[in-house]
């Protein structure tokens, strides 16, 4: 894929390239991934488990557990799932972590080099679009065992609202209208969205809820690791509003835990 | 077949050297000042879009005289050889002196190899964690480099410039006295006038910023603010 385009007329370059992944293969090419017919999935990686985004008043939040499993083994109890994709979007991974975690950076890189080169930011429907096909270069591998598929959303400064797209592991790009969720634990945690999500939640209450159903998914999904207060670990919960993305201080998030805990203790 | 007549080097350098001169001085004129918390560049500038001053990296910026065409195609350059340096080691490791180097190698090439040298001059800047960390390069179109101290002027009539800042710069101005000063010098030359608040291109590298990027481009009404 190249959008570097030439005059018909003798080869002069056309327009540069605002796309860093485009440069990264054509000037590092031995930076990507080179196709092979192993059997990756028999590969003991770590994959990355249940994230989340739903909308709120002022914007979009997005939140994931922080454990990565090998096989039956944890392979790490504080995995960062949720990221920044830049000023005004955020990132959510699940699956093959090594993976994952290349693809949120390469998304990060293209998002910043695109601004820079073209002194302008990408629509949040153009980051979207962009993703998809960051995700479908990614399918041999996905074939293989590696599948990668992430939340992506963000505040849409031209219309003033939250927006959040999920994808599979083809590249396939939807938007979602009120929450979403994805990774092995996602069918409990959205269950538990869909009974307490409701328009307009305040910025406390949708921290809350999206606790509540991370720790719903760690109760039924073994993959899934609950909130570990003794420990120290708390899911990563960013908000994206109009004021740009910000992680949720981790006393927020505590304090969100604790108010379940509560609400379910007996 | 084509006949080229004998033409000595020296005198091939200096028709070079020329004709770049008379290029980057029919443009008007960029300065670079060190103030209390960075850097800050400043432009006189008729276009809001088409940009002299740019971000590169985290903590580098970019800003070009000439022609226009020629130092976008650098500014790109040195974007793409910092975000692929960023992406290949750590983003703490793309430096403003390799920006420096790169940018003197290849205009040292095109001047001495090409038809025609570019007209143009660039400066690279940077910002680190302290005020001795500041540092800026000034490359010539013919790939020399200079290590700039405090302040420096480059374009149409930068000597004239230089001057005029000379008497003026202190080190340690806030932002506002350096936005304003800066402007007071741009407006000495060619002859004293006054220049509108919409003709300003600025931008700063703010080591206080709380971002991992320091580059800030200055809205208009900021810049309105300083200079009333």
């Amino acid at each position: 894929m190249s959008d570097r385009l030439e005059l018909p007329s003798g080869g002069t370059p056309f327009g540069a390239s605002p796309s860093f992944v485009e440069l990264l293969r054509r000037e590092r090419p031995e930076a990507v991934p080179p196709l092979t017919n192993a059997d990756t999935a028999a590969l003991s990686v770590p994959h990355g488990t249940t994230v989340l985004g739903l909308k709120y008043a002022d914007g979009m939040l997005m939140a994931g557990d922080r454990r990565a499993t090998a096989g039956n083994l944890i392979a790490d109890a504080k995995m960062k799932k949720v990221f920044a994709a830049d000023d005004y979007s955020a990132i959510a991974i699940a699956g093959a972590a090594g993976q994952a975690i290349e693809m949120v950076k390469l998304f990060q890189l293209e998002l910043e080099h695109y601004e820079k080169i073209t002194g302008d930011r990408l629509s949040l429907e153009g980051k979207a679009n962009r993703l998809a096909q960051l995700i479908r270069q990614n399918f041999p591998l996905a074939m293989q065992g590696l599948v990668v598929v992430p939340l992506f959303g963000g505040f849409d400064t031209r219309r003033s609202e939250g927006r959040i797209f999920y994808y599979d592991a083809t590249g396939g790009r939807w938007e979602e209208d009120d929450f979403q969720t994805t990774g092995s634990g996602s069918l409990p945690a959205k269950n538990s969205l869909k009974k307490r999500w409701r328009p307009g939640l305040t910025r406390d209450e949708a921290v809350r809820v999206a606790v509540e159903a991370l720790i719903d998914a760690a109760d039924d999904d073994a993959a899934t690791g609950g909130p570990d207060p003794a420990r120290g670990i708390y899911p990563v919960v960013l908000a994206v509003t109009a004021e740009g993305a910000e992680e949720v201080a981790e006393a927020d998030v505590a304090a969100g835990v604790a108010a379940v805990v509560e609400g379910r203790s007996r | 077949m084509s006949f080229m007549p004998y033409v000595a080097p020296e005198q091939m350098m200096k028709d070079r050297s020329d004709y770049a001169h008379k290029g980057i001085a029919r443009g008007r004129s960029v300065v670079g000042l060190e103030y209390a918390d960075g850097l800050l560049f400043l432009a006189e500038n008729p276009s809001a879009t088409l940009h002299k001053i740019s971000e590169i990296y985290d903590h580098v910026a970019f800003a070009g005289v000439g022609k226009y065409s020629e130092f976008e195609e650098l500014r790109i350059a040195g974007i793409r050889l910092a975000d692929l340096r960023g992406y290949s080691y750590g983003r703490e490791d793309v430096k403003a002196r390799d920006l420096a180097n790169a940018y003197s190698q290849a205009l040292s090439a095109i001047f001495t190899q090409q038809m025609k040298p570019y007209e143009v001059e660039v400066l690279v800047g940077e910002v680190d964690g302290s005020a001795g960390g500041t540092a800026v390069y000034h490359i010539l179109f013919d790939g020399s480099v200079t290590d700039e101290q405090g302040f420096v002027a480059m374009g149409g009539h930068a000597e004239e410039l230089t001057e005029a800042l000379r008497e003026r710069y202190e080190p340690d101005w806030d932002l506002a006295t350096a936005v304003r000063t800066g402007v007071q010098a741009l407006a000495t030359v060619p002859e004293p006038r006054e220049i509108n608040d919409d003709q300003i291109e600025a931008g700063v590298l703010d080591r206080t910023r709380a971002q991992r990027r320091k580059f800030r481009r200055l809205p208009a009404d900021e810049i309105a603010g300083y200079l009333t």
